[in-house]
């Protein structure tokens, strides 16, 4: 992946954010270039998921600016965001439980939508019905990527964590994301899951074409899939690059092991030295 | 249960055909006959009525509540707010159709659509609140709505009456009168059923989709593109639209409004409507209504039942019957939210997929 001569897609200058006394995010600066898979890493609490609400739009940051191609998005609103092409997925699981994963993943259409309240209400006439049977394509490919066509009139709430975590994808896809956030896409997904997310993932970023920026905990993925890192620790960047080079600076490698490191974990890390 | 209980060998071969209001066969079947039984129902042949006047006016009771019933559904069952002024939105359709036909001449037919929106613009501005507040803090603000209305229903006089009321046009459609029970019900059930293809359709569109996102996840709604403060406030004005046409409907049968029709009790039992029939289930809104109306009745009845056994007697026990009603309809609601609390609508998907797995249990 070359990133010379492209526009940065999102460019975080100096971006700190502060809750009270605690600095969750520390002057971090980082670009995202267009069709790169960045990923964010790092230990516990060092805002990885700070970044990625701030990116959203769901934390403004104290100071700092927040740059989408260029133009100036810091005090924009998480709606318009969505209109911009800036799609995500949560750490902890936020499906609307009570509808079913094909309403799920259309409510993703829904900045894509022009049915207003009267034309919905009148559905045969104004165009409502072609509107809902159009997008309804749309989603079935969705479905159809992510291999969830069984699950499609199920409710959300009454699904296994795998499977919620994968609808959560589709409803994010389903925004025509240029740019998709994905935050902690396989946390406690067991290894078959976790392939088939990794699978998502590099499909997303390359049949697609839509920019991925994740934070991911499994180091042997993370190493894997992602073009460039970012390594955060206690709310700073300690690091940025290649895979290659993150894993032999020696600041990443004391920030997840101590003073006294060992070797960086290229494969499956035990929990103890991830978290 | 994935959705729909559709009989095996039934495929759907288009998209439309999988989002349709009544997914089956035997469902289409069920509501032709069910609206053709209605429609014959208030018929009178050489003198033989199907249907006592009594219970005529029951039904039409029933038709009318679950009107405002399905209005406050969507904005309770779907979009997760709670509203106890609902009753003041039913009477201020009342009054403003009222209103509307006696004193500027508009006809009727006209009036009780144009009083709902009437209705809808005065549950947005007091929907404003939602914008902000949520949960008890909403209840209390809507509770204030229903004071200051009915406040206001006894003292504008030039709009109800103020306290001796206003008096309501008898119904009539390009000159041909519909008074009468048994010709208002046909009016009533129309009226019934538009709405009801109203609620239908918005909650497979686009912004009912939205309301229910608001209720199950505001965050990640936002996130998704969805604007949080538009809905909470589309919810209640659509909900005063449903009750405004309600309300206007009650007026024009019943031919006289009075302020004090429209308490917080009323508010009250249209909440009972709602929980007993099933939260964020259209069809629910209706088995709540039926189910809330027929409640004294059956009292009534089972009252009747005990005196002609034998077993009590005398005045206290007719007494007691007024306060057993109001008694059973809180009852009624606790049982629910215990041991149903998907309500009526949850109980007939049961069954339904009860008899259609029969004499398997899965």
């Amino acid at each position: 992946m070359t990133t010379v001569g492209k526009a940065p897609i999102l460019e975080l200058d100096n971006v700190s954010l502060r809750f009270g006394g605690v600095r969750a995010m520390t002057d971090v600066s980082c670009s995202v270039y267009p069709g790169e898979l960045f990923s964010i890493i790092g230990p516990n609490g060092a805002g990885k998921t700070s970044t990625l609400n701030c990116i959203s739009g769901r934390y403004r940051p104290t100071s700092g600016r927040i740059r989408h191609h260029g133009k100036d998005i810091t005090g924009l609103g998480p709606r318009k965001r969505a209109d911009l092409g800036i799609g995500r997925t949560f750490q902890n699981l936020a499906l609307f439980s009570g509808m079913s994963v094909l309403d799920n993943i259309l409510i993703g259409r829904h900045h894509l939508l022009k049915t207003g309240v009267a034309r919905g209400m009148l559905y045969w006439i104004g165009g409502a019905q072609q509107e809902e049977v159009q997008h309804r394509a749309a989603v079935e490919e969705i479905i159809d990527f992510l291999e969830i066509q069984h699950i499609r009139n199920e409710h959300a709430g009454t699904l296994s964590y795998g499977l919620r975590k994968r609808v959560e994808l589709a409803r994010a896809i389903a925004l025509k994301p240029e740019l998709i956030l994905l935050d902690e896409p396989m946390a406690g997904m067991n290894l078959e899951e976790k392939e088939d997310m990794a699978r998502f993932i590099v499909d997303l970023n390359e049949e697609m074409g839509m920019t991925v920026v994740m934070i991911e905990h499994d180091m042997g993925v993370v190493m894997d899939l992602s073009h460039r890192l970012m390594v955060l620790d206690f709310g700073r960047k300690i690091a940025e690059g290649i895979p290659d080079d993150i894993k032999a600076n020696e600041d990443v490698k004391r920030a997840y092991l101590g003073q006294d490191h060992g070797v960086m974990p290229t494969a499956e890390p035990s929990a103890e030295a991830v978290r | 249960m994935a959705g729909s209980m559709r009989p095996a060998g039934d495929f759907r071969t288009s998209y439309a055909a999988d989002r349709t209001i009544f997914p089956t066969r035997g469902s289409w079947r069920m509501l032709l006959l069910g609206l053709l039984v209605l429609c014959i129902l208030p018929l009178q042949f050489a003198g033989v009525t199907l249907v006592s006047s009594y219970w005529l006016a029951l039904i039409i009771q029933i038709a009318i509540y679950a009107i405002a019933a399905l209005g406050l559904n969507i904005l309770v069952g779907f979009t997760g707010q709670i509203s106890l002024g609902h009753a003041a939105f039913f009477g201020f359709g009342g009054f403003a159709s009222a209103y509307l036909s006696g004193k500027l001449g508009v006809p009727v037919a006209l009036a009780i659509p144009l009083a709902g929106l009437l209705t809808a613009m005065l549950g947005i501005i007091v929907g404003l609140p939602a914008a902000r507040l949520k949960g008890l803090y909403l209840a209390i603000a809507t509770l204030a709505s229903q004071f200051v209305l009915q406040d206001f229903f006894g003292r504008a006089q030039w709009f109800t009456g103020g306290a001796s009321g206003a008096s309501a046009e008898a119904y009539s459609i390009f000159g041909i009168s519909l008074s009468g029970d048994r010709k208002y019900f046909l009016v009533v059930l129309a009226h019934l059923i538009i709405m009801y293809l109203f609620a239908a359709n918005l909650m497979r569109t686009r912004d009912g989709r939205a309301m229910v996102a608001v209720r199950d996840h505001y965050l990640s709604a936002e996130i998704m593109g969805i604007n949080l403060t538009y809905y909470r406030i589309l919810a209640f004005g659509i909900s005063s639209l449903y009750a405004g046409v309600g309300g206007a409907l009650m007026a024009h049968y019943t031919g006289f409004v009075s302020s004090e029709a429209f308490d917080l009790l009323l508010s009250i039992n249209f909440l009972a409507m709602v929980i007993i029939g099933g939260l964020g289930s259209i069809m629910g809104s209706i088995l709540g209504a039926i189910f809330i109306i027929c409640l004294p009745e059956v009292m009534q009845s089972v009252v009747r039942l005990v005196q002609t056994l034998g077993i009590g007697q005398g005045a206290a026990f007719t007494e007691g019957l007024a306060y057993m009603k109001e008694m059973a309809i809180g009852l009624a609601i606790v049982l629910f939210l215990v041991f149903e609390p998907d309500g009526l609508a949850a109980r007939w998907r049961k069954i339904k997929a009860y008899w259609k797995l029969y004499p398997f249990s899965y």
